[in-house]
């Protein structure tokens, strides 16, 4: 009963969370959109509590859903992009054609990889008292050096964001 | 001297939690199955009504404040307000204006109201109750991921406030919405920073372990008192409350991001506002208040889990919970709104800075007081070391941040106390401003 109930949910979330993807590359109004996509990163979190990876699960939804398709809606209705009359398709036949096919390609490597064994990279979780400290301890102690760099890279962009706002200022 | 990574006194306390908090054995499927629905009905029907006894408070309370009687005619002293009320809006016609973007005008205030009422599925709000098929745990969801998991689901209530904003098609609630955006992730960031401290002190992001340690130790609320203050303020504007209720402000948006909202789409609004508040009542208790923890004595936290504990702890939170609701109503009476740019500057530029400094000070106390073996557990006067170190410094640290708070320059009111040198260089500035805008700049 429990395979059945684990393998219902799995088809649930997987299904919506594909129609939620088709539905954010094929709406014409980004608000429409940008809310699809936030319904596959919910289903993708699902997936993810349902492997027992509850913190990535909730991270996603936290990043991901939380802050910054919020901030994304944000932009998209202070610049009044919401009406989907007001933006046009900008790419070309050729473009769509491209994209479909690198996704069909994309699709086949996935059916090729399921065919092979994955060797399996983490047991099952064993310590259920502190979900946190799997991820933080390597992150903080084995790989400090990367994780440090990464936001220094993520500060970079800030900084880069701020001198780009600025720039209007000097020029008037 | 090269630090230890992993100090040794802190793995040590962790044990010492653990003794408490041993994540319980679930009981049997069936059962448990049985139990959550209970629960989840349970809970869902006491925050319903809850909601609608609290519209009813914050009337009694507002007119208690400001002199005067409030609803009284219906029901024995006004208590069937909240029934009237309901079948009020649910019987009213409901409009829809016509450049709505209709699909999204009514996903809107689901999308407000779902989240705000998932929340509270992670909160303990009493201690676990022995019955013949093991303990269970007196959270609708007993998830090790706890508090990520209310930060992350209420981080998603901004979108029905948002949409409901832009859906309408009406420049005030547009306005409206867009406030409430940048205010709603302002402040969650500092939220979530300051209770990163209590993350800091338990090690864990499990509430109910967060309510164990506390139990072991006292309550956060003193040796975090920074931490407190900061998510307590922050948690007052993400529910959009006075005196951060710039989304919806009456005087400059007429109703904000809900003006175009009747009937039960209105109300759902409401309920959303309401249950917001109860969950950061909750979360303010569980992760300061010791939870449903009853003070001055260990008799609560250890087995055996009987009914009469279970009603005790109950009522306990319940009694810390009621405070806090109390504490929405009375601060609303009793401060008025900010500026839009005072509540932005007082996000971005105090209370973020403060919590990420306080974290770094955090940090590095717990990690000084753990390699001088300072015990975690209580040791003379019920009180314990390691909880009173911190307090102190905290006593100290608090003392600081509310004098410079204070001095009426960060934040300035209208009344703020300048000295003769700041007035004189006000008039400088403005007289030059003037005078700049009279050459045409």
């Amino acid at each position: 009963m429990n395979t059945l109930v684990y393998t219902f949910h799995f088809y649930l979330f997987g299904l919506i969370a594909i129609a939620s993807a088709l539905a954010f590359v094929t709406r014409k109004s980004p608000v429409a959109a940008a809310l699809w996509l936030v319904n596959t990163m919910f289903c993708l979190s699902a997936l993810f509590v349902m492997l027992d990876a509850q913190f990535i699960g909730a991270v996603q939804v936290l990043v991901y859903a939380g802050a910054i398709m919020v901030v994304f809606l944000f932009v998209v209705m202070l610049l009044n992009l919401g009406q989907a009359s007001d933006v046009t398709d900008i790419r070309g036949l050729g473009g769509r054609l491209t994209a479909g096919l690198v996704g069909l390609a994309m699709l086949a490597e996935l059916f090729a990889l399921s065919r092979l064994h994955f060797p399996r990279l983490v047991g099952a979780m064993s310590d259920h008292a502190n979900i946190v400290n799997p991820v933080s301890a390597p992150l903080f102690q084995e790989y400090l050096l990367p994780f440090e760099v990464t936001s220094v890279v993520l500060l970079v962009a800030v900084v880069g964001a701020v001198v780009l706002a600025k720039r209007g200022d000097n020029v008037s | 001297m090269m630090l230890p990574l992993v100090v040794p006194a802190m793995l040590a306390d962790q044990a010492v939690y653990h003794q408490y908090y041993n994540p319980l054995e679930p009981v049997a499927a069936l059962p448990w199955l049985l139990f959550t629905i209970l629960k989840m009905i349970i809970v869902f029907t006491v925050i319903m009504v809850g909601v609608a006894m609290l519209t009813l408070a914050e009337r009694k309370i507002s007119a208690w404040i400001q002199d005067r009687i409030g609803p009284n005619r219906t029901g024995y002293g006004g208590l069937l307000q909240p029934a009237a009320d309901g079948l009020k809006n649910i019987m009213k016609e409901e409009t829809y204006p016509d450049a709505a973007y209709m699909p999204l005008f009514i996903l809107a205030p689901m999308m407000s109201f779902i989240p705000a009422l998932i929340t509270f599925a992670v909160i303990p709000f009493a201690a676990p109750l022995s019955t013949r098929w093991g303990l269970v745990e007196m959270s609708v969801a007993d998830a090790p991921i706890g508090f990520l998991y209310i930060l992350a689901i209420s981080s998603l209530g901004v979108y029905g406030v948002v949409l409901a904003g832009w859906s309408s098609n009406n420049k005030y609630s547009l306005l409206g919405g867009v406030r409430s955006s940048a205010q709603m992730v302002s402040y969650e960031v500092a939220m979530g920073m300051a209770a990163v401290s209590v993350l800091l002190l338990s090690g864990n992001v499990s509430l109910p372990a967060i309510v164990h340690q506390q139990q072991v130790m006292g309550w956060n609320v003193f040796p975090l008192l920074i931490g407190f203050f900061i998510f307590c303020v922050a948690s007052f504007a993400e529910t959009n409350r006075l005196p951060f209720d710039l989304p919806e402000a009456e005087s400059e948006l007429i109703a904000g991001y809900h003006t175009e909202y009747s009937a039960m789409k209105f109300s759902m609004f409401f309920i959303a506002e309401y249950s917001n508040m109860v969950t950061a009542s909750a979360l303010m208790v569980t992760l300061f208040f010791g939870g449903w923890d009853i003070p001055g004595t260990q008799w609560d936290n250890v087995a055996p889990h009987t009914g009469l504990k279970f009603l005790l702890t109950l009522a306990f939170f319940f009694a810390k919970l009621l405070f806090f609701l109390f504490l929405y109503m009375w601060i609303r009476w009793t401060l008025p709104r900010f500026r839009y740019d005072q509540l932005m500057s007082l996000g971005w530029k105090i209370m973020l800075p403060l919590a990420l400094a306080y974290i770094v000070i955090t940090g590095g106390a717990v990690l000084v007081l753990d390699m001088l073996q300072v015990p975690r557990t209580v040791q003379w006067f019920g009180i314990s070391p390691f909880w009173a170190a911190l307090g102190v410094l905290n006593l100290v640290l608090a003392a600081l941040v509310f004098v410079i708070l204070d001095r009426g320059r960060i934040i300035s009111p209208a009344y703020s106390r300048l000295s003769p040198v700041q007035v004189a260089r006000l008039r400088a500035r403005s007289a030059g401003r003037s005078l700049a805008a009279s050459q045409g700049d």
